[in-house]
């Protein structure tokens, strides 16, 4: 059972967005105590996220919680867009499969970074990802 | 608009990030890096990552860009600094950056340069002096 803690919405329409996300998203991590390591690894998760909705969707909104699930605390991200839709997860999830012009490491990069992935897409309508970095996992 | 500076010193230009990449940044910084290689011959860039935290795919992809656009100019790329965290992070998500030459402060950075382009070098005395062997 996971606890939502705090909750702070913030829209990714611009650059300067994407770094003030990226400060939001640091502070939360530092005041769960989460280390360095987990730090970075959640920071670098939500950079490619956020990049990911940036260039496929234009932007779009990006929810900050703090979770708890017993004696664990963690950072919870949700980014969703009203971008086109992945018409093939299974296929983005994979290493290697890009259909912009990058490496293809994004979303099983992220996945490998975090400790619950969870993504959600439909044609036309959006696509959601969830996230979420114990402060210890 | 924010630039990163990039400093020539002798053969070499040297090259220290300071701030959080973001995007619009780190190609700028690609493309003046790049030009000045062209421009002032260099044959070695230095590139100091000790304060940038993150490193993501985008980030990742451009430092390896940055080392083989160098390369084809006839300059070697050494990349220095990288924080324990930054490099935990960038192997889990599949990027170990081939090709890129690494060192783990300024210093070794320098002497790794200097002594790639030694080596250079005297492969290239050799080839002349074959050349001129022939030639006689």
């Amino acid at each position: 059972m996971i606890l939502s803690l705090s909750k702070d919405t913030i829209q990714v329409l611009k650059e300067q967005d994407v770094v003030f996300l990226k400060n939001r998203v640091k502070e939360t991590a530092v005041k769960i105590k989460m280390g360095l390591v987990n730090q970075t690894r959640l920071l670098t998760a939500c950079s490619e996220l956020v990049r990911n909705m940036m260039r496929y969707a234009d932007g779009g909104v990006c929810i900050i919680e703090v979770v708890s699930s017993g004696r664990n605390n963690g950072v919870r991200l949700t980014f969703s867009d009203r971008g086109p839709g992945i018409p093939d997860i299974a296929a983005a999830m994979r290493d290697g499969f890009s259909t912009g012009k990058s490496l293809g490491l994004g979303l099983p990069g992220t996945k490998r970074l975090v400790n619950e992935f969870d993504i959600k897409s439909k044609m036309g309508e959006g696509t959601v990802v969830t996230i979420v970095k114990w402060a210890n996992g | 608009m924010d630039k990163i500076p990039i400093l020539r010193m002798g053969a070499f230009l040297l090259v220290t990030i300071q701030v959080d990449l973001y995007d619009r940044l780190a190609l700028n910084l690609e493309a003046d890096l790049v030009k000045m290689v062209n421009k002032t011959n260099a044959k070695g860039v230095l590139i100091d990552i000790s304060a940038v935290s993150i490193v993501d795919s985008f980030m990742g992809r451009i430092i390896g860009n940055i080392a083989s656009m160098s390369k084809i100019l006839d300059a070697e790329t050494v990349v220095v600094g990288m924080q324990p965290a930054v490099a935990i992070t960038l192997i889990e998500l599949g990027l170990p950056l081939k090709g890129v030459h690494t060192a783990l402060d300024m210093e070794k950075g320098m002497n790794m340069l200097k002594s790639m382009i030694d080596s250079n070098e005297e492969d290239t005395d050799e080839d002349q002096t074959d050349y001129d062997l022939i030639a006689e």
